[in-house]
């Protein structure tokens, strides 16, 4: 008789080298993750220490934003919050509506054709056009003919947030079950109003928070703005003609400043612009897990 | 076998009267509505082309193939060349993808294979941060915390590899905080989110039972990873990563604040450079006539450069969604 060895074989762990590397490999994945959360905390951490000084209701409120060379307290970045709220605001009352119809023609209209197939992919492109090529875009099309004013900062932000939109709202169209449809076929409704009433009301929750993170993508944006609304240093709160002036190209405009007055601005302006981006961000998710009835 | 009659769909039975075949204007409407939403992207796409072409026409006209890929850029003198800007900006992203392909798709496997289901999301939001702070919050912070902070750092790695024939030629002097590496490594943060989040969606379409056969063969879960989950998601971590270099290519306002603003083609990754994007910005305020003209024309380059990438990456990402229904 041969005599099989009687080594002992572990078949609950690998041993050696081959465990070694697995725990390696764990190990990095891990590092990886602290490794992003580094600058993520310095640039939070710094953006609230300097920045929480500067913050006050005059400086909210007040205006108009005084020239570099003033020291903090005097004036206030009132217009800058003022033209981020009205310009970024009107951009997303153009692009919702636009960019959940353009969702809906993908999915409920367009169905297997070309012609959706077609925009879904080109949606999916424009989400990579360069924001500044939005500003230069507005710029040509619209500035050169009308000048500078707040609602061609929104046109370029609207620009920028319609792809993101369609993108998120095609994505929650396709959850809603398709027995939801068909039942409505079957009591006899068009398909606007299966649309309508139906398919869109099913996935909200989804549409409307991916709406929310497309208007934090846009209210921290500057490259767009820069071309479209000039920086002015008084209120302006007319939309529709005048240029006008957002937090975002103020804080642009001041960080290469020389000034301690201008570089305090800028932080109180930052951390502004990082509340509101956040603060959408967070309703944003709030709305997703209160309200999604369909997940994948 | 009963023989089935079909129904007249026109006239059901038990209706009063016939369904009429017409769509009610409302729904027709509708339908145009949402046709003409959808048609908006494409209007866009080439509207951009159209418009930004017509403005820079006489940029490409006076300057020529040769003009536009110079290195000479002085508007003193009318002359326009945007290899410089072109060097910047693709060095800049090059320094991004290096850095930030490795950790985010490191996050990704993280995400998909190491954590449990319930850990993975607060990881996810923690990551998307990244992308909610504004560029130009990372600019501000990169130009005034940041860019101080690593001069010595470089000052002192260009000491060190002093003489060493390539690292002295990549890394050596001259050094300042503001240059294409600190552009990278900003850009490198601000693009690993959405490269993280593509390459989870890839990863995650890899079949169950293809790494729980790995698994049954006795694999760690790294060689799990090596074996079942690489070659079925390589394809689209590309596409992952070729959108992640559009967006590192577009990026305007950091990379405006942090790269130095100095035309220069160079191999020194320490010194400052300057980007398509970052020149448009800063020089646009006072420029007029054909020094716009080549400014908007820079624009319209970087449009087709992201463009391309994009579509490259959205062919990657699509071929593997292919391949994955294929074997499923």
């Amino acid at each position: 008789m041969t005599v099989v060895s009687d080594r002992t074989v572990d078949l609950r762990e690998p041993g050696g080298w081959r465990r070694s590397k697995n725990r390696i490999a764990t190990f990095v994945m891990w590092f990886a993750f602290v490794a992003t959360l580094v600058p993520l905390v310095f640039v939070l951490y710094t953006v609230i220490s300097k920045g929480i000084g500067a913050i006050s209701w005059q400086f909210l409120s007040g205006s108009p934003i005084p020239p570099n060379i003033m020291p903090l307290g005097v004036g206030g970045m009132g217009p800058a919050v003022v033209g981020t709220l009205i310009i970024t605001g009107f951009a997303a009352l153009i692009a919702i509506p636009l960019g959940v119809l353009g969702a809906v023609y993908i999915n409920e209209y367009g169905g297997k054709g070309w012609l959706a197939k077609f925009i879904a992919f080109m949606a999916d492109v424009m989400t990579g056009v360069p924001s500044i090529v939005m500003g230069l875009f507005i710029f040509t099309i619209w500035v050169l003919h009308f000048g500078y004013s707040g609602l061609a900062g929104s046109f370029a932000l609207a620009c920028l947030m319609l792809p993101i939109v369609i993108r998120s709202t095609y994505e929650m169209l396709l959850l809603v079950p398709n027995q939801l449809r068909e039942a409505s076929y079957a009591l006899g409704a068009t398909k606007s109003r299966v649309t309508l009433t139906v398919v869109l009301p099913a996935a909200v929750g989804g549409i409307v928070s991916g709406a929310l993170l497309a208007v934090a993508r846009a209210a921290g944006e500057t490259a767009p703005l820069f071309f479209t609304i000039l920086t002015v240093e008084a209120t302006n709160s007319n939309l529709f003609s005048g240029a006008n002036t957002a937090l975002s190209t103020q804080i642009f405009v001041n960080a290469q400043s020389p000034y301690v007055g201008a570089e305090a601005r800028a932080w109180g302006a930052a951390l502004t612009l990082v509340v509101i981006s956040f603060l959408l961000m967070i309703i944003a998710r709030v709305v997703t897990a209160r309200f999604t009835k369909y997940t994948r | 076998m009963s023989a089935v009659t079909k129904a007249d769909p026109a006239t059901p039975a038990g209706s009063a009267r016939p369904l009429s075949k017409a769509r009610p204007l409302g729904d027709r409407a509708f339908a145009l509505l949402a046709l003409v939403a959808g048609l908006l992207v494409l209007v866009i796409l080439v509207l951009i082309v159209v418009s930004t072409a017509q403005q820079s026409t006489s940029w490409f006209s006076t300057a020529g193939w040769s003009g536009i890929f110079s290195t000479v850029w002085n508007p003193a003198t009318n002359q326009f060349g945007a290899m410089a800007f072109l060097f910047g900006t693709v060095i800049a992203s090059l320094i991004a993808i290096i850095i930030s392909v490795p950790v985010s798709v490191s996050i990704a496997l993280l995400l998909t294979e190491v954590v449990p289901r319930r850990w993975s999301q607060p990881i996810v939001y923690v990551v998307d941060l990244l992308a909610v702070v504004p560029s130009v919050v990372w600019g501000l912070w990169g130009i005034i915390v940041f860019v101080p902070w690593v001069a010595p750092i470089y000052a002192s790695i260009a000491s060190g590899v002093k003489g060493i024939p390539v690292l002295d030629n990549l890394f050596g002097t001259p050094t300042a905080g503001a240059s294409f590496f600190t552009a990278g490594l900003i850009l490198a943060v601000m693009i690993t989110p959405i490269i993280t989040s593509l390459s989870r969606e890839v990863i995650a379409t890899v079949p169950q039972t293809d790494k729980e056969g790995a698994y049954a063969l006795g694999a760690t879960r790294w060689e799990m990873i090596r074996g079942a989950v690489w070659p079925h998601s390589q394809g689209g971590v590309v596409g992952a990563i070729l959108v992640g270099l559009g967006r590192a290519m577009g990026e305007t306002i950091a990379v405006a604040l942090v790269m130095g603003s100095s035309a220069e083609v160079t191999s020194h990754l320490f010194a400052p450079g300057y980007a398509i994007a970052g020149v448009i910005v800063n020089q646009f305020p006072e420029a007029s006539g054909e020094f716009r003209a080549a400014l908007i024309g820079l624009g319209l380059l970087l449009f087709v450069i992201t463009i391309l990438i994009n579509l490259t990456a959205r062919g990657f990402v699509e071929r593997s969604a292919r391949r994955m229904r294929g074997t499923s």
